[in-house]
């Protein structure tokens, strides 16, 4: 109870923070990191019960047919997960207040940022995957505010659409791959699901299923070709950059396969497109980022490489694997983080994020710049950094692998982190040192600003001279959680002169290089960016959202003209002519059209209806036109009454009155007699409202001929006074036994008269005021 | 439309309506009735003002905006659903309890809500219409 508690606050601070924004301030602001940090703190009281290995859990049932549940599970992937979520959440929301100072926007700032945390918060410690695929689509609408946050920017907007239709196209997939794993394993809850890893790994469904989760998993983690959304986010604000596209929501599709890995892993399939996707992520992206001059676009292709390094990690799979990609996480999201951190005070400073214009800040701004330096040691994985462990963790489990290619997956990985040393000589070297005229007018960014950067890289550091501070409550216990099984994490800076020290060395001395002749690499990097842009997955969503907004203008312009008799024409001709297909594949059932107990008075009704209905068409005045539609519409109402249905028949005689009132307004502004309509006109209208007669009138025969089942009415009749207290069953009905249903028709009810309401205020109020 | 008989009857009976609107809702679980067709006779009595003194008139006359209405009926709808969630029977059980007043008992439910709200709605959207309709003479 007090998990969940815990994991919706968020959602509860979220609501309020504009009002204590508006309260407060600046001051204000920050009060609401508060809640993060609390939820750190009572994150970490768990870390001692899941090191004992337990799973603290909590569920509760909503619709318990279908296996919708709320539960929630925390175990080390969660918990790790968890802790880097609140505690960089808060960090980011006291770098924000400062950030967005005087801004009058704060307070919906931090009410998306706080909802954002909730939901990604709610997505990692989600057991059921229901629940898991609400909060994952929770956290694409809130990336979608924060990545549009400054609306007024076309480049936002056009920015944050695209990670929204991206993601959220993924996320579908996604649904429909969730779903089938219910099907085939018959369990929604993923504890479950992951014990019933053999059955779902033997079914058929298999490939398929891998395939749309990998749809969700890519999308979300900016994996190539999902990738091109992740640099356009970066018209984010800074805190955002930091918080969602590199140290969380990103990391969602890399935890998705981490928890389904159990379930799903190991196979060759698995092993084949998880470890090419990410292999390729890794070394496009580290590619990409050289010939990048945007700070903050340098560290988006980064942070697309390093996700593509742990998913390929997940994709090899095995123990050493999985340990290394813990640490490489944990370690990435604490220097990515400082490093976004960084960029964002510099850009706040000297107003200008090219590193092309930038430099000699160091003077200026020392704090921020002992962060970067900290942070751009941990991006090259030097020592005696966490980051520096880590990689070396991935070398190790790269040169290990049992799999076959295994040496490609060397290769790229040392080819990436000589680029990534590039990088980090970029980020850290081009702003900080040499001379420029900029630095003369900055000045050092507040304490908020530069305290937690300087915090995380300070981590990275610490936990690297002293891993054991780590290992085993939370890198080992994520470990396990992912591989399913026991797991060693032995880390240490000094592992004695080993093949992963010798290749570490070797790429860093490749990556200086390359950084000595940097002109030369950049023109190669270009070369590769321009290949991609021209092929381009980015060249393809472009093209694919023109193609469908030309697609449904011309498809609205046609079926949607504005004239009703074209709708009813066409939505009765499809009618029929579906039902004579269905008719003419099946075959047209009994009709038994017995006229035996019809009494007299029925037939006087029955033609007064068509009295009625004759004359509506025959008349060519309007309202003598309503009048006999009145006529018809109160047969109706006497055929209900004769067969006891009173509050339908009375329904239908109050609706009539109204609609009597209604007519009498419309036609107040159109013209009060009819044209009488052209031959070839009427000739196409007796033919489709005539047909449109004879199989509704066959289908009535059909229905009533021929007895598919027990009627319901019998259980109605019965139980509508034991059951639900009421003799009226009709009533009962209503609002009792079929009260869904009767929901749902006023919420139609609803949206018709706000639909004519708008239409009318739309064409009468032109030149009225609103 | 200025007729003054008009204007005279249709006072009293748009009373006359509305109670006849409350007796239908009250009555609709036992005896014809309910909340559609008591929705439709307080939007007629509504409906009847309108004619008789105008689109304004009938507007100030309710007590809440139609199209405030219309967003209210629906959540009174989800909150009687919401009451079988509460004690664990599902979304739109149906919950009773029954009230003594002295000699009788009244038996009061989650329905009987879900009916008002369905009420509501149902005014709501008929007047946003018709008085838009109205109101553009």
């Amino acid at each position: 109870m007090t998990l969940a508690v815990m994991v919706l606050s968020g959602f509860v601070a979220a609501a309020v923070s504009p009002l204590i924004v508006r309260m407060g301030g600046r001051a204000g602001a920050r009060v609401l990191a508060l809640l993060p940090i609390g939820l750190f703190l009572y994150f970490a009281t768990l870390g001692p019960d899941i090191r004992d290995g337990e799973v603290i859990g909590a569920g509760w049932d909503w619709a318990p047919d279908i296996g919708v549940r709320l539960s929630f599970a925390v175990d080390g992937l969660a918990l790790a997960f968890l802790l880097l979520i609140s505690g960089i959440g808060a960090l980011v929301v006291v770098y924000a207040a400062d950030y967005l100072k005087g801004d009058p926007r704060l307070g919906r700032f931090m009410l998306a940022l706080l909802a954002f945390m909730a939901s990604m918060l709610g997505v990692v410690s989600a057991d059921n995957i229901f629940t898991l695929f609400v909060f994952w689509e929770l956290t694409s609408v809130t990336s979608y505010v924060l990545i549009g946050f400054d609306h007024e920017r076309e480049a936002s907007r056009k920015a944050a659409l695209q990670a929204l239709l991206v993601t959220g196209g993924g996320g579908l997939a996604l649904l429909a791959g969730l779903v089938l794993i219910a099907q085939v394993t018959g369990e929604t809850e993923l504890s479950a699901i992951n014990a019933a890893g053999d059955a779902l790994r033997g079914d058929d469904l298999y490939l398929p299923i891998l395939l749309l989760v990998l749809a969700g998993a890519l999308t979300k983690s900016a994996q190539f070709p999902f990738h091109f959304w992740l640099p356009s986010a970066m018209e984010a604000p800074t805190p955002v950059s930091a918080y969602l596209h590199s140290a969380t929501m990103v990391k969602a599709g890399v935890y998705l396969l981490a928890r389904l890995h159990p379930a799903m892993g190991g196979t060759t399939e698995w092993h084949v497109l998880v470890t090419t996707f990410g292999a390729v992520t890794m070394v496009v992206g580290a590619l990409l980022a050289l010939s990048q001059f945007d700070l903050k676009r340098i560290l988006a292709y980064s942070t697309m490489s390093v996700l593509g390094l742990l998913v390929m990690l997940i994709g090899v799979g095995e123990p050493l694997a999985i340990k290394a990609m813990v640490t490489f996480l944990v370690a990435h999201a604490l220097y990515k983080a400082a490093l976004f951190l960084v960029a964002g005070a510099v850009d706040h400073e000297a107003h200008s994020r090219d590193i092309r214009e930038l430099g000699g800040l160091a003077r200026v701004m020392p704090y921020t710049a002992a962060a970067a330096i900290l942070g751009a040691a941990s991006l090259a994985g030097l020592p005696p950094f966490f980051a520096f462990i880590a990689k070396e963790a991935v070398i190790e489990a790269t040169l290990e692998t049992g799999l076959a290619g295994g040496w490609l997956l060397v290769g790229g990985l040392a080819a990436t982190s000589a680029f990534l040393v590039f990088v980090a000589w970029t980020v850290c070297l081009a702003p900080f040192f040499g001379q420029r005229d900029r630095a003369r007018d900055a000045h050092e960014a507040p304490p908020g600003m530069w305290g937690p950067p300087v915090l995380l890289a300070s981590l990275g550091l610490a936990v690297g001279m002293a891993p054991v501070l780590v290992e085993d409550w939370l890198l080992r216990t994520a470990g396990e959680a992912v591989l399913g099984a026991p797991l060693k994490v032995n880390l240490a800076l000094w592992h004695g002169l080993n093949a992963p020290l010798a290749i570490s060395v070797v790429s860093i001395a490749a990556g200086i290089g390359l950084f000595a002749v940097r002109d030369r690499t950049r023109q190669v990097a270009d070369a590769v960016s321009a290949l991609v842009g021209r092929a381009g997955p980015a060249r393809l969503y472009d093209g694919g959202l023109l193609a469908l907004n030309v697609t449904a203008g011309a498809q609205t312009r046609l079926l949607q003209n504005g004239y009703l008799r074209f709708y009813l024409i066409v939505v009765l001709a499809s009618f029929v002519g579906l039902v004579v297909l269905s008719a003419s594949v099946v075959g047209v059932p009994e009709m038994d059209p017995s006229l035996r107990g019809t009494a007299f008075y029925e037939w006087v009704i029955v033609a007064l209806v068509v009295a009625g209905a004759l004359l509506a068409v025959l008349f060519s005045s309007r309202l003598a036109a309503v009048a006999a539609l009145g006529l018809v519409g109160f047969g109706i109402a006497a055929v209900f009454a004769l067969y006891g249905a009173l509050d339908v028949a009375m329904t239908q005689i109050l609706v009539e009155a109204l609609t009597v009132i209604l007519f009498v307004l419309v036609f107040y502004h159109l013209k009060s007699t009819l044209r009488p309509p052209a031959r070839a006109q009427l000739m196409r209208d007796i033919v489709v409202a005539g047909s449109f007669g004879l199989v509704m009138t066959s289908l009535v025969l059909a229905a009533t001929s021929n007895q598919v089942a027990e009627p319901i009415s019998g259980f109605f009749s019965d139980e509508s006074v034991p059951a639900a207290f009421g003799r009226n069953v009709v009533n009962v009905i209503l609002v009792d036994f079929r009260a869904l249903d009767t929901l749902g028709e006023i919420v139609v009810l609803a949206v018709a008269a706000l639909g004519s309401y708008a239409m009318l205020r739309l064409q009468f109020g032109k030149d009225d005021e609103p | 439309m200025t007729s003054s008989i008009l204007r005279t009857t249709s006072q009293l009976l748009v009373i006359l309506f509305l109670l006849f609107s409350a007796f239908l809702l009250w009555r609709g679980h036992n005896e014809p009735g309910g909340g559609f067709a008591a929705g439709l006779v307080a939007a007629g009595a509504f409906s009847l003002y309108a004619v008789a003194f105008g689109a304004d008139a009938a507007r100030k006359t309710m007590p809440v905006d139609p199209a405030l209405l219309i967003p209210l009926g629906l959540l009174v709808a989800l909150v009687a659903g919401l009451a079988g969630l509460v004690t664990g029977d599902g979304f739109l059980a149906g919950q009773w309890f029954t009230l003594s007043l002295g000699r009788d008992e009244v038996k009061l439910g989650s329905p009987l809500l879900f009916d008002v709200g369905v009420f509501l709605t149902v005014i709501g959207a008929v007047m946003t219409i018709i008085i838009t309709l109205a109101a553009e003479e």
